[in-house]
């Protein structure tokens, strides 16, 4: 497979993590203070007073303090990466859609303290050599740790620059040793409503099912995901492990993974269950294609005042595209 | 006695309720601004004040259409003085939600917009919310209901009904996946219309009374219903 690198400038002329994170509160806090007499209306404060006040909320030990000690330790930089500016850690990780801890964005990072990462272990099963499980510690093992930073595309309309830490999920799949007649492979999130309280309520199917063809699964995009910002991942991002494809909506992602099971036929997924109109299976960002309820052509980059136009594949068409070479992506959704 | 003053409150009574219901239906205002201005509204704050001012819509609209089943099953006749300002209010923060959904989500491109209303359902039935609304605030003010007189007046504004059907059609057909909130506030407008039934019959059996000549029309002097 030929794999091409994007066009991006190399990581090592990123600026480093606790700088951007700092200047980018610092001029988020201006920009909110300056937006708030239009959004408002009712703002008497001059332009000079609302920069005055961002400047005196500004706390520079903010930033140091949110991003963490790094506990995963040194990772290999990814040629993968976006140069983009990261969230800040407190967005990515207090703004979720993760229906097992509630529907409100909010509620994830209220509730998923509940949820118990230790001991953990996942099983492959299906189309494989041998079904087995292997624990979360020998996962670690499989590849090296590497950090990237990738976008990520929601279905509702708004986008985040994420830096995850993890390794190809195709490390994995080979250790799994599908056969040869597996053809897709379905990611199983936990299902357990003590430790997920919203699993309580039937807003989707539980236990959450994903899947992807077994070609996209092991495109070197495609990421297993075990961190965030250099730490472990926080539950509410889908803790310990979860799957990252940036070419496709966030939902395509499945986290707190419990199982991998290799299939010959296309999985139903929860949100292919849930409506079949609106989420299909392969759900690569396209801007055109729209919801059939609202528009995907631009998307709303979390901290942003505009709206940016939405990229084919997320911005991966280079290196993805190939994939669905031949398929007619506005009847295969 | 303290119940009798409840049921007439004087006229300074009267004017002070009157202001601190203002106040009252201000604060979701001031709230959203303060949030914003303090940076309190999560990640997406765009997001939570166009939500925000559509809900405070919604809730407003099934206030107002609580004011005369309330006014009638409690016999507190000054509740109808009230009611006017919370239909506009209902207005102003329907005003409000379109601003942000034409400036925050669409920066005016009209184009976009006019595509968006005709394709998509759920805005289609906002926008009709909204021109519905309109003319209702319009003829809000007492000269314009001597203007219309009082049946034409009722007549047009019993469009509040078919305006909160649809801004809850509007609210119901835009979420997710978890439909619980339209669905309370769904089943609060069927309770709030499903009242005005035999209202409205009893009304209409006394109006054919009257014509007949058997009985007076004894009925308040404000138009009675929405």
């Amino acid at each position: 497979m030929l794999i091409r690198k994007p066009a991006d400038i190399p990581p090592s002329e990123i600026t480093p993590r606790s700088t951007y994170v700092e200047r980018r509160r610092f001029l988020g806090k201006l920009a909110s203070v300056g937006g708030v007499g239009g959004v408002s209306g009712m703002s008497g404060m001059s332009g000079v007073g609302a920069l005055a006040m961002a400047a005196m909320s500004w706390r520079p030990g903010d930033a140091v303090a949110e991003v963490g000690a790094g506990s995963l330790g040194a990772l290999v930089k990814s040629a993968h990466s976006t140069n983009e500016t990261p969230n800040s850690l407190h967005d990515i990780s207090h703004y979720n859609n993760f229906y097992e801890f509630g529907v409100d964005k909010a509620a994830p990072a209220a509730q998923a303290h509940t949820l118990v990462t230790r001991p953990w272990t996942v099983r492959v099963e299906g189309l494989v050599k041998k079904p087995r499980q292997i624990a979360i510690e020998d996962i670690l093992k499989l590849a090296p740790l590497e950090e990237r930073i990738y976008r990520l595309r929601c279905v509702e309309g708004w986008s985040m620059v994420i830096p995850w830490v993890g390794f190809p999920l195709e490390r994995l799949i080979r250790w799994a040793e599908p056969l040869s007649d597996a053809k897709f492979v379905e990611f199983v999130s936990l299902h357990d409503p003590k430790q997920m309280p919203g699993q309580l309520f039937p807003v989707l199917r539980w236990p959450y099912v994903e899947g992807l063809r077994l070609d996209e699964a092991m495109h070197p995009l495609a990421l297993l995901a075990v961190g965030l910002y250099g730490d472990i991942l926080p539950k509410q991002n889908g803790a310990p492990l979860r799957i990252v494809v940036p070419w496709k909506y966030g939902f395509k992602s499945g986290k707190s993974i419990v199982a991998l099971r290799f299939v010959a036929q296309q999985p139903v997924t929860s949100w292919m269950r849930a409506a079949p109109s609106e989420y299909g299976f392969y759900s690569n960002v396209n801007p055109d294609v729209d919801h059939p309820r609202w528009s995907q052509a631009r998307e709303r980059r979390i901290g942003e005042f505009g709206k940016r136009k939405t990229l084919p594949f997320n911005g991966y068409g280079e290196q993805v595209a190939g994939l669905y070479a031949g398929m007619d992506l506005r009847k295969q959704f | 006695m303290w119940a009798g003053r409840v049921a007439k409150p004087s006229a300074a009574w009267l004017a002070r309720i009157k202001v601190a219901l203002f106040l009252a239906c201000l604060l979701p205002t001031v709230l959203l601004a303060l949030g914003v201005y303090q940076d309190r509204l999560g990640p997406n704050p765009i997001e939570v004040v166009t939500r925000g001012t559509g809900e405070w819509t919604l809730r407003l609209l099934l206030i107002t259409l609580t004011v005369t089943p309330l006014c009638r099953s409690s016999g507190w006749k000054w509740l109808m003085r009230m009611r006017r300002m919370l239909g506009l209010f209902a207005f102003y923060y329907a005003l409000l939600h379109l601003g942000s959904y034409l400036w925050l989500d669409q920066f005016f491109d009209w184009g976009a917009i006019g595509r968006d209303i005709l394709k998509r359902p759920f805005i289609t039935v906002g926008v009709a919310a909204f021109m519905l609304l309109v003319p209702l605030a319009a003829t809000s003010n007492q000269a314009m209901v001597r203007r219309l007189g009082g049946r034409r007046w009722l007549r047009l504004h019993r469009s509040v009904y078919l305006i909160a059907i649809l801004a809850v059609t509007h609210f119901w057909w835009l979420v997710k996946r978890d439909i619980t909130e339209p669905v309370v506030y769904a089943s609060i407008l069927a309770v709030l219309l499903g009242m005005r039934l035999p209202l409205h019959r009893w009304g209409q059996a006394r109006t054919q009374a009257a014509a007949k000549g058997r009985a007076r029309v004894t009925g308040p002097a404000w138009p009675r219903n929405p």
